[in-house]
């Protein structure tokens, strides 16, 4: 078989509340995401970035897929904008309150149906920052993990990917065969604005939304009955009483704050 | 969603002892897992069941003695060229296939970059869920894993209806126990397949940094930490400059990392490191818990903030309110002063 001498990506996007305070629902211990202002997952919109700048160096095509509610829409319609060719929601009152494990499940589900190069991630969301949805889902898939990375390279004609990733003491260089799964970092790129042309164009790109039955599978690892992990409470932090409070004129505070740091000595 | 929909009835007799993954490079241990090697003694026993550390890598073998001292009943030792540096693939077989034969209960991983790519593709092989950044654990009365950490503003307890049960924890949250070098724990030999061909994932080459002593906030005993108060980079100058008389490391929220004023490395909270100093200071900072769960164990925390409401000083040892832009250069002098 003759490779493609182009790349088909798949970029895995969320839309993550806009503010790092979150509301619970009481009932469920999931999170409550409608009526909440929301935003394209910062990590997720350098994927996209780096998804079109692959695309604009290597040929092929950019598909974003995203598990969300309808809303998840804007978030869709932003990578469009940016450049990316096709959407993808996963959306049914089924996938809801998925954990990690049945969100990885719930993409890969669809993912197997497609065909792909690179999968990009980002290296984890604003709003629950685990990062754990990227290497299940490079599992589920059975294909190879890339993550923390800091610059891509692909070798199309040997079909590989050569990638600089952040780890403890440095940084690794690393190859992998396609199709490989990424999970980018910041400082990769520096996200596009959407130009007007694109926002324009984006609402003549195709948006697909797929359901359970469309996406079939095995419902019950969809949501929160395919979650195995779930929140049992929720409370607040344990408070540490303060010592000591100093205010008033700052100089008068300065000095007392130095006589107790050096007694704590 | 209640309690009993969360626990299934299952029968999990067969999976037994709480494991802890030693990971080690150089052939030298990381701290993270002799730290997790505490918390999971205090599970086990709880249990009464065994504590296991595993250890992975390539003449290895004395490194055993260690995991004993510091409170494992067991090791279970793979040694294996392939294991010799960490590669996710060789690693993900063999903790997948040893957990496979001896069915742990629990399965705990240092949250370092390693642990935190490792963890989830195990899970996803195991068909078990896994719960990040854990910053306690317990275990309730039907014998599950309790496992806490911060959700937003809260705390979160978490449980997992499969087993084993995994969950990762960064470094620095749990305090190693005191070593005890008469304990001596059963060393269990193992052997896992691995061929070349596995690795999908290869090494080329690491270009290993040194570090800026600045950046090196993990292990300095002094943090000065700034947030979005400072308003500016320019202004973070103030608190390099407090850092140089206090001889400390300079750290910040993730907000000014955000905004480039400082680099990736020195972000402390739920996304960044974790610390625990014998004094960090918290200048400009409001102290939401994705920030303080990152340094909520340091020794002395000193805060200094204009907004007498700010969460950070409810947790403050020594909370100071007023403009930083006046406290901090009155700081600097009085201490260059003494130092004199």
């Amino acid at each position: 078989m003759v490779p493609s001498k182009s790349l088909k990506i798949v970029v895995c996007i969320k839309q993550v509340p806009a503010v790092p305070d979150m509301k619970i629902d009481p009932a469920t211990h999931t999170l409550v995401r409608e009526g909440v202002p929301s935003i394209l997952n910062p990590w997720d919109k350098i994927g996209v970035e780096e998804g079109i700048r692959l695309r604009e160096k290597y040929g092929g095509e950019v598909t974003v897929i995203t598990m969300g509610p309808p809303q998840a829409k804007e978030a869709v319609l932003e990578c469009l904008a940016m450049g990316a060719d096709k959407g993808i929601i996963l959306s049914d009152s089924t996938f809801a309150g998925a954990d990690t494990i049945a969100t990885a499940y719930t993409l890969s589900m669809q993912i197997k149906k497609m065909i792909y190069d690179i999968i990009i991630c980002g290296r984890l969301a604003m709003d629950a920052e685990t990062g754990h949805v990227g290497p299940h889902l490079a599992e589920l898939l059975g294909i190879p993990q890339i993550c923390y990375v800091k610059r891509v390279d692909v070798d199309i004609d040997r079909e590989r990917v050569i990638a600089h990733r952040e780890v403890e003491e440095g940084v690794e260089i690393v190859e992998a065969p396609l199709p490989v799964l990424l999970t980018v970092m910041k400082g990769l790129n520096e996200p596009r604005l959407p130009t007007l042309k694109g926002v324009i164009g984006s609402r003549r790109k195709e948006i697909r939304v797929i359901n359970s039955s469309e996406l079939g599978g095995d419902m019950s690892k969809y949501g929160l009955k395919g979650s195995p992990t779930s929140m049992k409470k929720v409370f607040p932090p344990p408070l540490r009483k303060p010592k000591m409070i100093l205010q008033g004129d700052p100089k008068e505070v300065v000095e007392s704050l130095v006589q107790v740091l050096l007694r704590e000595k | 969603m209640s309690e009993d929909t969360i626990k299934e009835i299952t029968d999990f007799s067969g999976y037994k002892g709480v494991w802890v993954f030693a990971e080690q490079r150089d052939e030298r241990l990381k701290n993270v897992g002799l730290e997790l090697l505490s918390v999971g003694r205090r599970l086990a026993d709880k249990l009464r069941e065994e504590l296991v550390a595993v250890l992975l890598g390539h003449k290895v073998e004395e490194l055993a003695d260690e995991l004993s001292a510091y409170g494992a009943d067991k090791v279970i030792l793979v040694e294996n060229e392939l294991l010799k540096r960490y590669t996710v693939d060789a690693y993900v077989k063999a903790l997948a296939e040893l957990s496979l034969k001896y069915k742990p209960s629990i399965l705990l991983i240092g949250g370092t970059l390693k642990g935190r790519e490792l963890a989830p593709r195990l899970a996803a092989r195991l068909g078990t869920g896994i719960t990040s950044d854990c910053t306690d654990f317990d275990i309730d009365e039907e014998g599950y894993l309790v496992q806490i950490k911060p959700f937003g503003k809260l705390m979160a307890e978490i449980l997992c209806r499969t087993r084993p049960q995994m969950a990762t924890a960064k470094p620095n949250i749990f305090k190693k126990l005191e070593q005890d070098r008469s304990r001596k724990a059963a060393v269990i030999r193992e052997e896992v397949k691995i061929s070349p061909e596995e690795i999908h994932t290869k090494v080329i080459k690491v270009i290993e940094v040194t570090n800026n002593p600045y950046e090196n906030i993990e292990n300095a005993e002094r943090i000065v930490a700034g947030g979005r108060g400072l308003g500016s980079k320019e202004n973070f100058k103030l608190i390099y400059e407090l850092a140089d008389v206090v001889g400390a490391a300079v750290a910040g929220t993730r907000s000014v990392v955000d905004r480039g004023w400082l680099s990736a490395n020195q972000q402390v909270g739920q996304s960044g490191k974790t610390v625990a100093p014998k004094l960090y200071i918290a200048v400009g900072i409001s102290g939401g818990a994705y920030h303080t769960v990152g340094m909520q164990n340091s020794e002395v925390i000193v805060a200094i903030n204009k907004d007498p409401n700010a969460p950070i000083l409810q947790m403050a040892t020594y909370g100071v309110v007023g403009d930083l832009f006046k406290i901090v250069p009155l700081l600097i002098e009085k201490l260059k002063r003494i130092q004199r």
